[in-house]
């Protein structure tokens, strides 16, 4: 084969990977007998590799402060969850890490469970600082909040009372779960303190599981799986101080009643 | 609107394109940072599509006009301070030395040179992020490569870089 039949573009998408197998084969063949365009292949692949040995360390840095900051200042109002948001990247990362070995690993978590406080606690720290906004159905409108949630989640929610937990409904809004529609209960307890709790369908279908923890920057989440839904509560509190509301709301959840 | 955690997911890869684009760890935050915010206020435009195209694209206008209005952004010359970077092995590749090499091409061959051999693009997706015809997009490649391997095999200027395999 002489150096015609191959184009220099051939040569570069044949180092990208982008070319068919049968041109890519063609390729192969013609590199073979030609030393230079050879050497020309190695050059620009040494460059690729360079270019992620330099640069993929990137992807395990944590967002940084810089961005949080500036983002969080009160004439960038509107930005305010962006910086919380990339606030939790990091806790993101190191969750999404975690989830990865689970999935590589034989392990008793399905992945939609290994998942599910991350995501209640990245929407607990999306919401729970909203003043004015803060859910999109008051508590003032209870059954209409909780019918329009039922109906979107194609499952009947009731509100846990918390009332002796000293904890009031604030409302709730309609979110992005993982696969469809899922809900975000908040209350809130007579010094400002918030509680969100996430629910979505469980589309593995993993039957019921016993409670779970996790924590992660400041924020404590207790999570469960019946029948077919999702259950995560989060609240910026210690271990012990969460467990008795999660019980609380476990049981009018999941109980009896 | 996208959902948050799909955009949260996002940005690790922006951050090592603009960290790469730009040389520096103070201007990729910059760069990044302004995308993030361009793209919060334009999220209504958004379609759904891919996300990763549409945030790189709102990072190309923002990069272009960071060139415009601060020229120094890509000036990178040997008085500029090294970042301090620890070796994560023995002769493992300088990065502030692959920054310089890549400083040293022009912007728009930087460019394509990333989005292709670091962010792994097609070419057709490279061409419609930086709204270029795909013709441009092997021409600027291919002037790139070329440039970056003189670069780095000293003949453009002695450099300490090699590949550790």
């Amino acid at each position: 084969m002489n150096k015609e039949h191959v184009s220099k573009d051939q040569l570069h998408a044949y180092v990208d990977g982008q070319l068919s197998a049968a041109d890519a084969m063609r390729v192969t063949a013609h590199l073979a007998v030609d030393a230079d365009d050879e050497a020309t292949v190695e050059a620009w692949r040494d460059q690729k590799i360079l270019l992620h040995a330099a640069y993929d360390r990137q992807l395990d840095a944590a967002i940084p402060h810089a961005i949080a900051t500036r983002l969080k200042s009160p004439s960038n109002q509107p930005f305010r969850r962006a910086a919380i948001a990339a606030a939790w990247l990091a806790a993101g990362i190191g969750i999404g890490i975690i989830a990865d070995r689970q999935l590589a690993a034989p392990s008793d978590a399905p992945l939609a469970l290994a998942s599910l406080p991350q995501r209640a606690a990245i929407a607990h720290a999306v919401f729970t600082p909203e003043v004015r906004h803060p859910v999109e159905v008051g508590a003032d409108q209870e059954a209409h909040l909780t019918a329009w949630l039922s109906k979107r989640l194609g499952h009947t929610l009731r509100a846990p009372k918390l009332a002796v937990e000293g904890f009031h409904l604030v409302g709730g809004r309609l979110i992005t779960a993982d696969n469809g529609p899922g809900a975000l209960l908040m209350y809130e307890d007579g010094g400002g303190q918030r509680l969100t709790l996430y629910v979505c369908a469980d589309n593995q279908d993993s039957g019921a599981t016993a409670f779970r923890f996790a924590h992660q920057d400041g924020v404590s989440t207790f999570y469960w799986i019946d029948g077919r839904q999702a259950y995560a509560l989060s609240g910026k509190l210690t271990r012990d101080a969460l467990l008795p509301i999660a019980s609380t709301v476990y049981r009018q959840l999941n109980g009896d009643s | 609107m996208p959902t948050e955690h799909a955009i949260l997911a996002e940005i690790p890869r922006l951050r090592r394109y603009a960290r790469a684009l730009t040389g520096n760890d103070a201007d990729a935050d910059d760069l990044l940072q302004d995308t993030l915010e361009r793209a919060l206020g334009k999220w209504l435009l958004w379609r759904p599509g891919n996300l990763r195209a549409w945030l790189l694209t709102m990072m190309h206008h923002v990069f272009l006009n960071q060139l415009r209005h601060r020229p120094t952004l890509v000036t990178l010359d040997e008085d500029t301070p090294a970042i301090p970077v620890r070796p994560q092995q023995q002769d493992e590749l300088d990065v502030r030395d692959l920054d310089r090499a890549l400083g040293r091409l022009p912007p728009e061959q930087r460019e394509v040179l990333l989005l292709v051999g670091l962010e792994e693009l097609s070419y057709a997706d490279t061409a419609r992020i930086l709204g270029i015809p795909p013709g441009t997009v092997m021409s600027r490649l291919s002037r790139a490569r070329e440039r970056l391997r003189a670069i780095l095999a000293g003949e453009d200027r002695p450099m300490h870089l090699k590949v550790v395999k």
